[in-house]
């Protein structure tokens, strides 16, 4: 049956390149409807309550088990990617490391069952954090994706010099440390170990891992040992990056095999099978346990992150502009916060998509339960263009609502804000009117001042809070323009069209 | 003939060829007597954008007074924004595509084509229509949108800007065009051939920040001129200019004004925009205060002024 491990390779390369390409792709050049391929991770299928893509999801585990975790989730193959690659760094190649270990299963059951509760209880902070494919996401384009980028702008400066512009240079501005330090922080681990341990991520802390677990105890096919032509020689326990064959006992764990099939190609005796569960009847005894202290070792870090996390916003507020403490800029199609920061599980597919750059992981702007959730943050020529709706076609998870093009030009996210005593023209009393000139809409124009001058006016039904005003406006650090964030995202009137001008001219006029 | 005089014929033949003038090229080649010297303002109406260029070109000796064989060649249309050409809202890509191909068959060894734009530059270059028409011509699109492209000048008869970051294909080239569209302004009033220096440098919002009119007449200053500006006026936004909403806002006025005095070509624009949109020239400050820093003149009385109607 080595066949089975083949064409599992094979499938999980299918879903893993496209995904890792289409994260890093920042030329826009490949099509959007990749994004496709993303609605088949399982928690953007949930939280999009994707009926179809769930009975799916569903039936593959009860049939096959966990093939989720083997080919369609990027962190696993990620995982495999990297522990397959530490072969090349072992002292001694040694082929077979793995040995039976016995499950985490307080561990593993306390954070699927906390995660849950918290999800109940109105927060998706564990699911942001713990969803793999946004795991895999964050790691991506936090992290993968600017050196990739930094690779290209070094390449495009030498072609450039000698004249070919193929390559071109792409400014980063998206740069979040608390982003950067999650990313950083679960690269580590999933690092640290797959590298020896193999699976041990899928099986201790993610819980979707332990929830397919559970499933793939009474999935229809499953791996099993024969007795009777096995030799009890161990090389399926040792190719098992699950840890989950006891070659002694003779007893597969089904909840942490993620059918990778490494077993049967293990096996020259075919002692080890992927077969029908017909014989007996497996006692499905999950523990559910909830172990106290590691959740109050949870809860107190989660409380120690708060406090320094507060601590630190009260220290830039105590900068003293209204523009610090502004209310955030959900992406278009988030309708409202409610709904955003409860179906977003902040993947960043919408920040690596966002041709502007504007989107960026949120640090604190949603709350601590909002981290790396996308908003909008405006600086020099990075505003939300007026006819692009990429970030809202891609989202995978149903927290940004497709937006046709039309309606993505009269949704309104937040509304800009005049400070005249900032301006410019105010101030200096001379011309600018750069936030009008950026304003697609022309809800901000200007008006007559003095002296001849203008000064703008914001018509705030018109204005659909896309920030050109502000990110153009040459009042620095704090723009005497900015947006202020919708908590929920309204229909903007639809701007009048000029009056058309029929006279026929044929002279010149000098 | 003496020694004496050959050296003195050879002198005066020497200093006149500093006076780049059709009226001496004509006498020398014996094609008769000169009549009229070179225009300083060609205004060329009721044309399509190739057949207007072409017009006005002849009136300054064709494409070959300003292109020579295996020179660098620059276009600076008009980019800013990602709109389709209807709006007017950036150069005419006709235009654009018709200089490239001239400045092609006039020998150059390349022609590159750039715009600092305020729309995300791949859009802007795209949707204006003016890649397609400038790489069909055999130009080339270069990106400005990077901070590495760009080199620091100064600008020493500047008031305010004193020193600015230009783009490093126009610092590098022999000849360059400026190829403004005719608009309406939000912040300036009015953008035309003056304002659409501000897509070659890179910090645009010390602009804003230090009197705008004043940086736009500074930036005029620079020492490397345009060969000519070629203002489109074929489509003119007159109104919630520089963007637009729709082509309610544009106006066809089939019209080409071509020269090389930024602060001629910008009055002349502004009197064929007056009559659609009644504009006080005076509130077009940095015209005036251009003027003042001698870059050109606003006295079109005292010009050598062409008006052609196709």
């Amino acid at each position: 049956m080595k066949f089975l491990k083949n064409i599992r390779v094979i499938l999980s390369l299918l879903f893993f390149l496209p995904i890792i390409i289409f994260f890093i792709d920042f030329t826009g050049k490949l099509p959007l409807h990749l994004h496709k391929l993303l609605s088949i991770q399982w928690i953007p299928a949930l939280l999009s309550m994707n009926l179809v893509v769930i009975g799916i999801l569903l039936l593959l585990s009860l049939f096959f088990g966990r093939i989720y975790c083997s080919t369609i989730c990027p962190l696993g193959v990620l995982q495999d990617v990297l522990s397959w690659k530490s072969r090349f760094f072992r002292k001694k190649k040694k082929k077979n490391r793995y040995s039976y270990s016995s499950p985490q299963n307080i561990l593993r059951y306390s954070i699927l069952s906390i995660t849950l509760i918290v999800f109940l209880c109105g927060s998706s902070f564990l699911v942001i954090l713990l969803d793999p494919y946004s795991t895999f996401g964050r790691i991506v384009s936090q992290l993968l994706r600017p050196l990739v980028i930094w690779a290209n702008n070094g390449l495009a400066h030498i072609t450039n010099g000698m004249g070919n512009y193929t390559l071109y240079e792409v400014e980063q501005v998206s740069f979040v440390p608390l982003a950067f330090g999650v990313a950083i922080l679960f690269l580590y681990l999933v690092t640290q170990l797959s590298w020896s341990k193999g699976r041990t991520y899928c099986n201790t802390i993610c819980p979707v891992g332990t929830s397919l677990g559970l499933l793939s105890k009474i999935s229809i096919f499953h791996i099993s040992m024969d007795e009777s032509a096995c030799s009890r020689c161990g090389a399926c326990e040792k190719q098992c990056k699950s840890q989950c064959i006891d070659s002694k006992a003779m007893k597969v764990d089904d909840s942490r095999c993620v059918n990778c099939f490494n077993c049967l190609s293990s096996c020259k005796k075919g002692g080890i099978n992927y077969e029908l569960r017909y014989k007996k009847k497996q006692e499905v005894s999950v523990q559910e346990t909830v172990n106290t202290g590691r959740r109050t070792f949870l809860l107190t870090s989660g409380a120690a992150i708060a406090t320094v996390a507060l601590a630190n916003t009260n220290k830039i507020i105590g900068k003293n502009d209204t523009i610090l403490s502004r209310k955030p800029i959900m992406p278009p199609g988030a309708m409202n916060l409610e709904h955003f920061n409860d179906h977003c599980t902040a993947c960043q597919l919408c920040v690596s998509k966002c041709p502007m750059q504007v989107l960026k992981p949120a640090a604190l702007q949603y709350g601590i339960s909002g981290i790396t959730q996308p908003h909008l943050s405006f600086s020099t020529h990075v505003f939300c263009t007026y006819d692009c709706n990429i970030c809202s076609s891609v989202c995978p998870t149903g927290a940004l609502q497709p937006l046709p093009m039309e309606e993505k030009k009269l949704t309104q996210l937040g509304i800009a804000h005049f400070r005249k005593n900032k301006c410019v023209v105010f101030a200096h009393e001379e011309d600018c009117g750069a936030c009008s000139e950026h304003c697609p809409t022309q809800a901000v124009h200007m008006i007559p001042y003095k002296n001849g001058l203008t000064i703008p006016e914001v018509t705030e039904d018109l204005c659909i809070g896309c920030g050109a005003c502000e990110s153009i406006c040459p009042v620095r650090p704090y723009q005497a323009i900015y947006v202020e964030g919708n908590a929920t995202q309204h229909k903007a009137r639809k701007p009048a069209e000029a009056k058309k001008f029929n006279k026929k001219i044929d002279d010149f006029g000098f | 003939m003496k020694r004496r005089d050959f050296f003195k014929s050879a002198a005066i033949v020497g200093i006149a060829s500093f006076f780049k003038t059709n009226a001496f090229g004509s006498v020398l080649s014996g094609k008769g007597v000169a009549v009229h010297s070179e225009p300083d303002l060609v205004a060329v109406m009721g044309g399509e954008p190739e057949v207007m260029l072409l017009r006005a070109l002849k009136e300054f000796g064709g494409i070959k007074s300003f292109v020579k064989k295996g020179q660098k060649v620059v276009i600076k249309p008009n980019i800013g924004w990602d709109r389709k050409p209807e709006l007017a809202a950036n150069t005419n890509p006709e235009l654009i595509g018709a200089l490239v191909r001239l400045c092609k068959g006039a020998g150059a060894s390349e022609v590159t084509v750039f715009d600092h734009t305020c729309h995300d530059w791949k859009k802007s270059y795209t949707n204006s229509g003016i890649e397609k028409a400038v790489t069909a011509a055999g130009g080339k699109m270069v990106p400005a949108n990077d901070e590495a492209y760009y080199r620091e000048v100064e600008i020493p008869r500047g008031m305010n800007l004193k020193n600015a970051k230009i783009h490093k294909a126009l610092l590098e080239c022999d000849v360059w065009f400026n190829v403004p569209v005719l608009k309406h302004h939000g912040g300036a009033k009015n953008t035309i051939a003056m304002k659409n220096l501000m897509g070659i440098v890179w910090d645009r919002g010390f602009f804003h920040n230090h009197d705008l009119h004043q940086c736009i007449a500074d930036i005029s200053t620079f020492h490397k001129k345009p060969a000519l500006n070629i203002v489109d006026a074929y489509r003119i936004m007159k109104s919630n200019g520089p963007q637009g909403k729709s082509e309610a806002d544009v106006v066809k006025l089939k019209s080409l004004l071509v020269s090389p005095d930024f602060v001629a070509v910008d009055t002349a624009a502004m009197k064929l925009f007056a009559q659609v949109q009644p504009t006080d020239l005076k509130d077009v400050r940095y015209i005036g205060l251009a003027e003042k820093l001698r870059v050109g003149t606003q006295n079109l009385e005292k010009l050598n002024v062409k008006r052609i109607k196709l």
